[in-house]
């Protein structure tokens, strides 16, 4: 009878997780077309090819998702201290104020800094008319363009629980760290950084793998030689009509960016996670 | 085999053995990870005895079908619901009322449902194409698909109606002989253009330093990094064709590898290869040439960036076309083939033309828009209605024979823009 009532969360769980995952691993072992359909042979031919052809575009995807993590978290953790930590009776608007631009659908804020970022535009015609950068520089069309525009947007996914595992930090700690004789560093990097953790975990989670599979960064901010594997599937569905390489792909990078996560947790520890959880 | 030991007994409470056994053991027990996996493994024959079924037999089984009776069965309605692309119909400065639609009601009491609901083709077909196949109405009544695979695939599918051409008399009459039977649908069986375009050069002359004629200028060292290329490969491989002097209809295998090899030479100069965000790149001088549209250039120009060009280069030009089609299941087909045969007059053509821009199917419409609309701009303007030695120039793209051609096609051009 308990088990009864787990039934909705079965339920939600089946239809919106089980068989969409199980569609996309039994696709990927298919083999077909759409004239002549697709036939479940149990073939893992998919997966090589997907591996060995992508493998470029597999890396450099990671290259651009660790890349931009590292930098959203540099920009992040600042933003959420001190709104956690200075923020006063203020702190909700200082969120809203963080939020804002993210009302704005994601499509028109990374064409805005294509718009920034053009050649002669705002940022870079004014330094190449004062004559600090030569006329050939460009920041689009590069993968630091791509980087930037995956961290731009990724900025409130990691402020959020940053600040959520920040604001938690009881005040006293710091009192008790001054009062052992700690100064303002040691007791960031002993106190508040480690209490943090939960907060860094969570939020890379939800960068990271995003990140990776992001495709549409590369499009408007990058040039040749920047393509990533969200691209390369985007393509293979809708464009090739390739279903079972598209799915390979799929699964291969959801079992590499699982492993990629299960060695984050093994290396920094998930103790604390479950501590906080409670 | 070995004994457990007896917990302690706690004051007042006997603790089960199984109940400790539960609380301390693993939720995951090898055991349970054995049976899961045979459940998996048992599930596999089940698996391969299902499928997913293909196309090709509903296709042939639709193409069978007597279209002619169906047409004299049909009943007209009141209504239509017309699917296509943004920007692509004559709009009022307020941007909500479309006066040819509006004289067409006023004509025949038909009130049009227009959708701009499709951005790309793949995705467009990728959303109808599963409904199609379950036999179930799209709910549009004419949809507009630029000729290439997908469109391709709806008439090898078999998820299109033929036309009665009977009730079409004015495209017949007024059609410009270019698009009265294009190679991917011979004697407009199926579909009906809307509006053609052509793909040729379009460049900034103050930054590239001089005119550009030919292909070859998209190659030019001294252009290196300033170069936009599409990322359609469709429109990629055709271009790396025309300038080995390959006409891309009439290809093969061989010419496309040729191509793929002149277009990967080119790689290093091309900036990027663009969607249709080449022409932002144009305006803002990243891109000082570029692959191009003719009527982007057009209407790039009327927004006030007078310096683009458009060139049609000595090799030649693609000519695409936007084709009108009826799709299976369609709750309206005579209205829509009443919107077809309205459109294709010199007065309805012409007006929008006047503010699409991309080339009219309707020729006459050019004394149309110079005597009535007064508008020499559009009249006057060869990216809106070509001369006979431009129309020379126009090349055709190729059409797929079948999914394996499609995807050697794809094999082949998908690595350069990728890697």
């Amino acid at each position: 009878m308990p088990y009864l009532l787990n039934l909705p969360s079965w339920i939600f769980l089946m239809v919106f997780f089980v068989i969409p995952l199980a569609s996309v691993l039994a696709l990927s072992v298919a083999t077909g077309n759409p004239e002549i359909g697709y036939q479940y042979t149990g073939h893992v031919h998919e997966f090589v090819t997907a591996i060995s052809t992508y493998q470029t575009q597999l890396i450099r995807s990671f290259w651009y998702g660790i890349a931009s993590t590292v930098i959203t978290l540099a920009i992040s953790y600042p933003v959420a201290y001190w709104i956690a930590f200075y923020g006063g009776r203020n702190k909700s608007t200082y969120l809203f104020l963080m939020l804002l631009p993210f009302f704005v659908s994601f499509i028109i804020r990374t064409l805005a800094w294509e718009f920034i970022l053009a050649d002669q535009g705002l940022v870079l015609g004014h330094l190449k008319a004062w004559g600090m950068l030569p006329q050939s520089f460009h920041i689009l069309s590069t993968s630091w363009a791509v980087i930037w525009g995956l961290t731009y947007n990724s900025l409130p996914y990691y402020v959020l629980p940053l600040y959520v595992a920040i604001e938690r930090i009881d005040r006293r700690v710091v009192r008790a760290a001054n009062d052992l004789y700690a100064d303002t560093r040691h007791t960031f990097l002993r106190v508040i950084l480690p209490l943090s953790a939960p907060g860094i975990f969570a939020g890379f989670l939800l960068v990271f793998v995003t990140n990776v599979g992001d495709y549409v960064n590369q499009q408007v901010l990058g040039g040749t030689g920047t393509y990533m594997i969200g691209s390369v599937i985007q393509d293979s569905f809708f464009t090739n009509q390739d279903y079972p390489m598209a799915s390979a792909l799929s699964s291969v990078l959801m079992l590499l960016l699982l492993v990629a996560i299960y060695l984050y947790a093994r290396t920094f520890g998930t103790d604390t996670i479950q501590e906080y959880s409670a | 085999m070995n004994e457990h030991p007896k917990p302690p007994p706690v004051q007042g409470l006997e603790i089960d053995e199984a109940l400790l056994r539960g609380l301390t053991e693993a939720r995951s027990s090898r055991r349970g990870f054995l049976k899961a996996s045979a459940g998996m493994v048992g599930l596999a024959p089940l698996l391969a005895a299902c499928g997913v079924a293909g196309t090709a037999a509903s296709g042939k089984k639709n193409k069978e079908f007597d279209w002619t009776a169906w047409w004299h069965k049909q009943q007209p309605t009141t209504e239509l619901v017309f699917a296509n692309w943004p920007y692509y119909i004559d709009t009022t400065s307020s941007g909500n009322k479309h006066p040819s639609l509006e004289l067409f009601t006023k004509q025949t009491n038909i009130n049009v449902s227009y959708k701009e609901v499709i951005q790309n083709n793949a995705p467009f077909y990728a959303q109808i194409a599963p409904v199609l196949q379950a036999g179930q109405s799209t709910g549009y009544d004419i949809i507009v698909i630029t000729n290439g695979w997908q469109l391709t695939q709806l008439l090898e599918n078999g998820w299109i109606v033929p036309l009665w051409m009977e009730k079409l008399p004015n495209f017949q009459k007024y059609a410009s002989p270019s698009v009265k039977s294009p190679s991917y649908d011979p004697n407009s069986k199926y579909s009906v253009v809307w509006q053609s375009g052509f793909t040729g050069i379009g460049y900034n002359p103050k930054l590239t330093g001089r005119e550009i004629t030919s292909i070859d200028d998209l190659w030019d060292p001294k252009f290196k990094g300033h170069v936009g290329m599409m990322s359609d490969n469709t429109e990629l491989g055709s271009v790396g064709m025309l300038k080995l002097g390959i006409d891309p209809a009439t290809s093969t295998r061989d010419d496309w590898q040729k191509a793929a090899d002149v277009l990967n030479q080119q790689k290093p100069n091309v900036r990027q290869y663009y969607d249709q965000s080449y022409i932002t790149a144009l305006q803002d001088g990243d891109t000082w040439i570029s692959q191009a549209w003719s009527g982007d250039i057009y209407q790039a120009n009327l927004k006030g960036y007078k310096d683009l060009k458009f060139v049609i280069p000595e090799q030649g030009v693609m000519y695409w076309h936007d084709n009108m089609l009826i799709p299976l299941h369609a709750a309206n087909p005579l209205s829509a083939l009443s919107w077809m045969n309205f459109y294709y007059t010199p007065k309805v053509a012409g007006m929008v033309a006047d503010w699409v821009n991309y080339i009219s199917p309707v020729p006459q419409a050019q004394d149309y828009i110079r005597n009535v609309i007064k508008d020499p701009t559009v009249a006057d303007s060869p990216l809106v209605f070509p001369t006979p030695s431009e129309y020379s120039k126009a090349h055709d793209y190729y059409t797929f024979k079948n999914y394996a051609d499609y995807s050697h096609w794809n094999d082949t051009f998908n690595p350069i823009i990728q890697s």
